[in-house]
C-alpha cells in the first residue's frame, strides 16, 4: 500500500478499542436486537465513530484503507458480537464500495466513497432476483439505453439494507439479446430515483435487527454516468471482486461467531453442574467443546492464508477465487456444526428466546445459504479443480 | 483553560488478579497492561471540554516506567495534545506522584488538573487531595458532572448522602467517578495521528523531586473465600444464628 499504513503497535491498538467496544457496548445490546427491523440508530453511529464503514475503502477517500488481512483481523473482533451488527455495513464496504473502487471512474468515486466510508451513505447491493438466485447470470432486470440515460425494470429479492439504502448498486441485463452473465452492466442508482421503491421488510427465520426487502424498479431512469466504469456489459466482472470480498468477509463472519459460540459453551458447561460436577468436566461435553475449538482455529487459520493471498494477488483475482470458496464452504459449515452443539451444550436453556446461543443459532443458518450457497461453492471449487487438470 | 490529566498504568481491568506466590505483590509480567479506567474518564472529560471550546490545551502525564508511553499514547488518539513520561522503575506511592504532579504544574501552570478518583491496582484514592493539599488548590473529588460555571467549576460531587454541587474556583483539582462520561473509543485515524504527538521524557530527579517509598509492604494475600450461604427455615432462626453463631446481635 502506498497509503499512510498503520504501525503494528497502532493497528494493535485499534483492534484493542474494536475489542472494547464489543465486549462493552455490542454484545450487551444484544438482547435489543430481538424482534427489531433494522440496527437502532444508537448502535448504527458506534460502528460509525469506529470507522468500520470504510474499513476496505483506501485513505484517499476518507476510509481506513486497510489490507484484507487487517480487515478481517478486524472483523474476526467485530463478529464475536452478533452477525446482525456486521450486516449493518457489511453491504457497504463490500459489494456497495469494492465495485465502484475497482470498477468505477474516478468521478464516482469520488462522488460515494467518501461518504460511504463515513458511513454517512449506506448502499445496498442487488442481483437477486426471484427467477435468479444461485444462477445469478440468468437475472431479468433490464437496463435500455434512451439517449444519455439509462431505463430500468425489473424485480430484486432479499436485498439487505435496502430500506436503510441511500444509494443501491444494481446488476442489470443491457445486451437484450443475451442470456448469461456477458450482458449485464452494474448501475449506481440513488435512493429517492422515481421509480425506485422497497417492499416490506422480509419475516427471517434469524438476523433479527437487519433487514432484507423486494426492491422495485419501475421506469426507473438514470443519467448513463452512473454505469459503473462507463462501460456495458462488464458487470459481473464488477460484482465478481466485490462478491469476491464479501466471500472472504462472510467466511470470517461464521469464525466470529463461532469464537463466540465456543465462549458461551464453554462458559455455560463450566457453571452448569449435573450428576454432581459441572458439564464441562464429562468427557462427552469436553469432545463438543474441543471439536469446536479444533473446527473454529481451522477456519481462522485458512482465512488468514487466503487474506494474505488476496492481498499479494491485487488485481489478478482469478487464482485465489476457489480458495476464497473454500473459505466459504469451510467456514459456514463449520459454524452450522459449532452452533449445533453450542446449543446442545446448552440442554434445554439453548432451546429458549433470551439465550445468547439461540439467536445465534437461528442467524448463523443464513451463512450457508447467501454470498453463494455451500453446493455452489462446492460446484466451484471443483470444476477449479477440474479446469486446472484438464489445462 | 490549559489542563493536565494525569494517566496510571495498571492491569486491565478484566485480568483476573492473582498473587505472586512469595507475597511480594500481584502478577504483571505477561499481563495484560491499561490505563487506569477513572484516568480515562478524566481524559474524556478534558477532550469535552476542549470540544466545548472550555479548555485550549490537554496535556496527558504518566509517572512510572517507559511503557507508561502506552498509555499516554492512548490519551493522544483520545484528543489529548502533547504527554509528559516521568519515568521510574521503582514503586510510586501516592504522595510521591503528587509530589511530581506538583512540580510539573509548576512548570506547565495548568488551570485545572482532572485525575481519577482512585487507580484500580492499589485502590488509594490519595493522590489527587494529596496533589490539592500540596498545592493548595480547591479541589473536587468524585465528580460526576463539571460544568463551566462563574470563571470557575460547578463540579458535581457523588458523595455518601447523594449528589453534592460545588463552585470551584481555578486553579482547581478534580477527581473522576465512574458516572462522569463513557470514555470514546479511540479510531484509527486519531490513534495514527497520536504518533507525531510530543512525549517530553523527564525522571523525578529533574523534578527535583525524592520518590523514595515511604510505606513497606509487608505482605500481599488472597482475599479469604467466601463461605457459602446458609437457608434458614424461620425468622426465629435466623435471629438465633446472628446471636449465637454470628455472634453480631
Ligand atoms: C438474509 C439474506 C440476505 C441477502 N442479501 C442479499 C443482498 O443484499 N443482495 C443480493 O443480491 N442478494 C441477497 N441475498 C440473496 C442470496 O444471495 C440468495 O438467496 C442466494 O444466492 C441463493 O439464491 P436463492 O435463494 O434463489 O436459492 P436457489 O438458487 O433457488 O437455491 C436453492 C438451493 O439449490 C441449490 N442449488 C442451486 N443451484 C445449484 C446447482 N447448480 N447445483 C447444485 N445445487 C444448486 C442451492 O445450493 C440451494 O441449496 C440474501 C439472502 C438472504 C437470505
Ligand atoms: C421445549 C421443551 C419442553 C420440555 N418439556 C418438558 C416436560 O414436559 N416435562 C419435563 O419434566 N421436562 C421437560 N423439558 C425438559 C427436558 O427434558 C430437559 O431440558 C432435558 O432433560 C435436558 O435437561 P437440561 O435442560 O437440564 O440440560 P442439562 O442436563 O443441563 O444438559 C446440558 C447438556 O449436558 C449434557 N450432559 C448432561 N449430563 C451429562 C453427562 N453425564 N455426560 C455427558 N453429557 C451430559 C447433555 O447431554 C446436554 O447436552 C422440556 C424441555 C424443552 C426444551
Amino acid at each position: 500500500m502506498t497509503e499512510a499504513t498503520p504501525s503494528a503497535a497502532e493497528f494493535d491498538a485499534y483492534l484493542d478499542s474494536i475489542r472494547r467496544l464489543v465486549a462493552e457496548k455490542l454484545i450487551p445490546a444484544e438482547p435489543r436486537l430481538d424482534g427489531q427491523e433494522t440496527l437502532p440508530e444508537d448502535l448504527t453511529q458506534l460502528l460509525r465513530d469506529i470507522g468500520l464503514f470504510g474499513i476496505s475503502i483506501p485513505t484517499r477517500y476518507g476510509g481506513l484503507g486497510l489490507s484484507m488481512e487487517q480487515q478481517v483481523r478486524v472483523m474476526f473482533e467485530v463478529t464475536r458480537a452478533s452477525g446482525v451488527y456486521r450486516a449493518r455495513f457489511s453491504t457497504t464496504i463490500g459489494l456497495g464500495s469494492q465495485p465502484i473502487l475497482y470498477n468505477g471512474t474516478e468521478a464516482q468515486r469520488q462522488e460515494w466513497l467518501p461518504r460511504m466510508a463515513s458511513g454517512e451513505v449506506t448502499a445496498a447491493f442487488c442481483l437477486t432476483e426471484p427467477e435468479a438466485g444461485s444462477d445469478a447470470g440468468s437475472l431479468r432486470t433490464k437496463a435500455e439505453r434512451d439517449g444519455d440515460h439509462f431505463v430500468l425494470n425489473g424485480t430484486k429479492r432479499y436485498i439487505t439494507n435496502a430500506r436503510q439504502a441511500q444509494v443501491f448498486v444494481c446488476m442489470a441485463r443491457t445486451d437484450a439479446a443475451s442470456k448469461d452473465a456477458a450482458g449485464i452492466s452494474a448501475f449506481i442508482i440513488p435512493a429517492g430515483t422515481p421509480g425506485l421503491s422497497c417492499g416490506p421488510a422480509d419475516k427471517k427465520m434469524g438476523q433479527d435487527g437487519s433487514a432484507t426487502s423486494e426492491v422495485y424498479f419501475d421506469n426507473v431512469r438514470i443519467p448513463a454516468a452512473n454505469l459503473v466504469g462507463g462501460r456495458e456489459g462488464g458487470g459481473f466482472k464488477t460484482a465478481m471482486r466485490g462478491i469476491n470480498h464479501a466471500r472472504l468477509h462472510v467466511a470470517v463472519t461464521c469464525v466470529g461467531q463461532a469464537q463466540r459460540l465456543v465462549e458461551e459453551a464453554l462458559s455455560y458447561t463450566m457453571q452448569r453442574r449435573q450428576f454432581g460436577q459441572p458439564l464441562a468436566e464429562f468427557q462427552l461435553v469436553q469432545a463438543m467443546l474441543a471439536d469446536s475449538r479444533a473446527e473454529t482455529l481451522a477456519g481462522r487459520s485458512m482465512i488468514l492464508e487466503v487474506a494474505r493471498a488476496f492481498d499479494a494477488a491485487g488485481e489478478a483475482q482469478g487464482p485465489i477465487i476457489a480458495d476464497i470458496a473454500c473459505c466459504k464452504l469451510f467456514c459456514s459449515e463449520m459454524v452450522g456444526r459449532v452452533a449445533d452443539r453450542a446449543v446442545q451444550m446448552h440442554g434445554g436453556m439453548g432451546y429458549m428466546r433470551g439465550v445468547a446461543v439461540e439467536q445465534l443459532f437461528r442467524d448463523v443458518r443464513l451463512l450457508r445459504i447467501f454470498e453463494g450457497a455451500s453446493q455452489v461453492q462446492q460446484v466451484l471449487i471443483a470444476r477449479d479443480m477440474v479446469r486446472h487438470a484438464k489445462a | 483553560m490549559k489542563l493536565l490529566v494525569p494517566v496510571k498504568r495498571v492491569v486491565d481491568y478484566n485480568v483476573k488478579v492473582r498473587v505472586k506466590a512469595d507475597g511480594t505483590g500481584v502478577e504483571t509480567a505477561n499481563v495484560k497492561m491499561s490505563m487506569n479506567p477513572f484516568d480515562e474518564i478524566g481524559v474524556e472529560e478534558a477532550v469535552r471540554l476542549k470540544e466545548k471550546g472550555v479548555a485550549t490545551e490537554i496535556v496527558a502525564v504518566s509517572c512510572g516506567p517507559a511503557a507508561c508511553a502506552e498509555q499516554i499514547r492512548t490519551a493522544l488518539a483520545m484528543g489529548a495534545d502533547r504527554g509528559i513520561l516521568v519515568e521510574h522503575d521503582g514503586v510510586l506511592e501516592p504522595l510521591a506522584v503528587a509530589k511530581l504532579l506538583k512540580a510539573l504544574v509548576a512548570k506547565e501552570s495548568p488551570d485545572l488538573v482532572i485525575l481519577g478518583k482512585q487507580a484500580i491496582d492499589d485502590d488509594m484514592n490519595a493522590t489527587g487531595q494529596m496533589l490539592a493539599a500540596l498545592l493548595g488548590w480547591a479541589q473536587g473529588t468524585y465528580a460526576s458532572k463539571i460544568e463551566a460555571a462563574d470563571g470557575g467549576l460547578l463540579v458535581t460531587r457523588e458523595v455518601d448522602g447523594g449528589l453534592e454541587r460545588i463552585q470551584l474556583k481555578l486553579p482547581a483539582i478534580v477527581t473522576t467517578d465512574l458516572r462522569l462520561n463513557e470514555p470514546r473509543y479511540a479510531s484509527l485515524p486519531n490513534i495514527m495521528k497520536a504518533r507525531k504527538k510530543p512525549i517530553e521524557n523527564v525522571k523525578p530527579a529533574d523534578l527535583g523531586v525524592d520518590v523514595t517509598p515511604r510505606l513497606t509492604v509487608l505482605k500481599v494475600a488472597e482475599p479469604p473465600t467466601r463461605q457459602a450461604g446458609k437457608k434458614v427455615a424461620s425468622v426465629a432462626e435466623l435471629v438465633d444464628k446472628l446471636r449465637n453463631e454470628a455472634k453480631v446481635i
